[in-house]
C-alpha cells in the first residue's frame, strides 16, 4: 500500500478561504475538498444551513455532534449520495502536476450562497474516484470474498490489471490485518473484521480523501478498538479523513481538526485540543460535558 | 392394453410436455426481467404498463390466454391459422403468462436488496447496469430461488393445460387412453409421471440452493 498523498505532513491549520478567493496555489496546498456555503432540507427541515467546510491534504477532521445535528447529511452530500440544494462542492487536483479542481456543483448566477448547480455525469463520476466511503453498517458485498469485495470495483469501475491489483489487495488484507479472511465471505468475518475489509475495498480505489460515517458505532467497544487502531495508523501515514464519529477520545487524540455541528451549523471548530478540551461555545460544552460523565 | 403399452404411450406424450415445460422456463424466466424493471421503472407509462400487463396475466385463466393467443391472429389480422399455430400458441401464451409471475418474484427479491448495496456501489462508481448485474442480480437469484421453486413446480403441472388447445402432451393422451380402455390407470401413471419428474426438479433445485448457500446476510 502507497502512501496516498506524498510527502504532506498534516495541516493543523483550517484552511478556510472564502468563496471566490483563487490565490493560486500549489497542489499539495490546495484543499482535497472544498464545500462552501452548502444548503440541504428535507420537506421543511432545514437540515444543513450554509456550512463551509475545507479540508487539506492529509488533515484528519473529526466531526461531532448530536444525533439530528446534520452530520451524516453532511457526509452523504459531501459522497454525492445527497444533491446539496444551495452552495458548492469541489474535489481538488488528483497528483501536483494536475491543475484546476474538479466543480461538483457550483452555485447558480454567481452568488456563491445560489442554487447549487450540478455537473455533469461525467463530473460526477470523476469526483467519485476522489473519494471513499466507509458505511456505519459497513455495506460489503456479502456474495463476493474479502479479496473479491477489495478487488471488483478496481478491475471493473477502474479498469487497472488484475496482477497490479492483486498486488495492491494483498497489501491492504495484511494491513488491515486481514491475513486468512481473504476467501471468507463478510458473513464469516467478526463486525470489525467486516469494517477493516471495508475500509480496505475503499483504500483499494486510492482515493484522495476516505469519509466514515460512524464507522463503529455498530461495534462493541472491543471491536470499537481494533478499527480505531487502523484508522489511527492511516492517520500517521498521513491520509486525508473526515469522521463523523462519537468517540470523543479519537476526536481528541488523532484528529487534527474537530468540528462540532449541531441544528444544521458548524457551532464551533478548531485544532483538536482546544476544541474538545477548551470548547469557546456554550453548545459544545454542554455536547461533551455529557461524554466525560 | 397392458401397462407397460399405455405407459409408452404416456411417455410418448410427456416428451411434448417436457418440451413445453423446457420452452416456457427458456422464454419466461429472461422476458420477466424487463417485465420487472419496466414494473420497478420511475417512467409512469412504462411501470404502469407493466403493471396492466401483469395484472391481466395474473387476473385471467391460462387456458383462456392459450385461445387469446391462438384466436387473435385469425380474427385481428386474418391470418390463416395452421397446423403449427395450435404448439405456436401454446407456447407464447405459457411464456408470457410465466413471465408475468416471475416478473413479479424478481420485483419483490430486487426490492429486498438493501439501500446500502446501491449506495456502496454508487460511491464505488459502478454504473447502474454494473451495480445491477454485478451486485444486485447475484444477491436476487438466492433470494429468490424457493418462490421460483414453487413456480416452477406449479409450471410442471400446469403444461397439463396445453390439452384444452389441442396440444397431444401427456394428459390428452392420458385422457384418450382413459376413454377408450375404460381404465383409470392411464391417469394414475400420468400422475406419478408428474410427480416423479417434479422429484427431479426439487432434487436440481436443492442443489442450487446448496451451491448458493456460501453466504447468508
Amino acid at each position: 500500500m502507497e502512501r496516498m498523498n506524498t510527502g504532506v505532513q498534516p495541516a493543523a491549520k483550517v484552511a478556510s478561504q472564502p468563496a471566490g478567493a483563487a490565490a493560486p496555489q500549489s497542489a499539495s496546498q490546495r484543499p482535497v475538498v472544498r464545500l462552501e456555503h452548502a444548503r440541504k432540507a428535507f420537506g421543511g427541515n432545514q437540515v444543513l444551513n450554509d456550512i463551509s467546510l475545507s479540508v487539506s491534504p492529509g488533515e484528519v477532521v473529526a466531526i461531532i455532534g448530536p444525533s439530528g445535528g446534520g452530520k451524516s447529511t453532511l457526509l452523504r452530500c459531501m459522497t454525492l449520495l445527497e444533491r446539496l440544494d444551495g452552495g458548492g462542492l469541489w474535489y481538488g487536483g488528483f497528483s501536483a502536476g494536475e491543475d484546476g479542481e474538479l466543480a461538483v456543483a457550483r452555485p447558480a448566477s454567481g452568488d456563491p450562497r445560489g442554487r447549487a448547480v450540478y455537473g455533469d455525469k461525467g463530473a460526477l463520476a470523476q469526483a467519485r474516484q476522489r473519494f471513499g466511503l466507509v458505511f456505519q453498517s459497513f455495506n460489503l458485498f456479502p456474495h463476493m470474498s474479502v479479496m473479491r469485495n477489495i478487488m471488483d470495483a478496481p478491475l471493473v469501475v477502474q479498469k487497472r490489471e488484475r496482477a497490479e491489483v492483486e498486488r495492491q489487495a494483498r497489501g491492504l488484507v495484511q494491513k488491515m490485518g486481514l491475513a486468512g479472511c481473504e476467501d471468507k465471505v463478510p458473513c464469516q468475518l467478526s463486525g470489525g473484521q467486516q469494517q477493516r475489509a471495508s475500509i480496505a475495498r475503499a483504500l483499494a480505489m486510492n482515493p484522495q480523501v476516505l469519509y466514515f460515517d460512524e464507522p463503529t458505532s455498530a461495534l462493541d467497544p472491543e471491536l470499537t478498538g481494533e478499527v480505531l487502531k487502523v484508522l489511527k495508523q492511516l492517520a500517521a501515514e498521513d491520509t486525508t479523513m473526515i469522521v463523523v464519529t462519537h468517540e470523543m477520545a479519537f476526536a481528541r487524540d488523532v484528529a487534527d481538526r474537530v468540528v462540532f455541528m449541531d441544528g444544521g451549523v458548524i457551532v464551533e471548530e478548531g485544532p483538536a485540543e482546544q476544541v474538545m478540551d477548551a470548547p469557546a461555545h456554550e453548545r459544545t460544552r454542554e455536547f461533551l460535558s455529557r461524554f466525560s460523565g | 392394453m397392458d401397462i407397460s403399452t399405455m405407459a409408452g404411450m404416456l411417455l410418448e406424450g410427456f416428451g411434448v410436455s417436457a418440451q413445453v415445460f423446457a420452452l416456457t422456463l427458456l422464454g419466461s424466466i429472461p422476458l420477466g426481467i424487463p417485465v420487472a424493471l419496466a414494473r420497478l421503472s420511475r417512467f409512469k407509462p412504462l411501470q404502469l404498463l407493466a403493471r396492466a400487463f401483469i395484472s391481466v396475466m395474473r387476473g385471467t385463466p391460462l387456458m383462456l390466454q392459450m385461445f387469446a393467443v391462438y384466436f387473435a391472429p385469425y380474427y385481428v389480422f386474418g391470418i390463416q391459422l395452421t397446423t403449427q399455430s395450435k404448439w405456436q400458441a401454446c407456447i407464447i401464451a405459457f411464456i408470457i403468462n410465466y413471465a408475468a409471475y416471475f416478473a413479479e418474484i424478481y420485483r419483490s427479491g430486487i426490492q429486498s436488496i438493501p439501500r446500502g448495496q446501491y449506495e456502496a456501489a454508487e460511491v464505488l462508481g459502478y454504473s447502474r447496469v454494473q451495480t445491477f448485474a454485478r451486485i444486485v442480480m447475484p444477491q436476487v437469484a438466492k433470494r429468490i430461488l424457493p418462490a421460483m421453486g414453487n413456480e416452477i413446480i406449479t409450471l410442471v403441472k400446469d403444461t397439463s393445460l396445453a390439452f384444452a388447445i389441442g396440444v397431444a402432451e401427456m394428459f390428452s393422451t392420458a385422457k384418450a387412453l382413459v376413454a377408450s380402455q375404460r381404465s383409470m390407470m392411464p391417469f394414475a401413471i400420468s400422475a406419478l409421471f408428474y410427480w416423479g419428474f417434479n422429484f427431479l426438479v426439487e432434487i436440481i433445485l436443492g442443489r442450487i440452493e446448496k451451491k448458493m448457500d456460501y453466504y447468508h446476510d
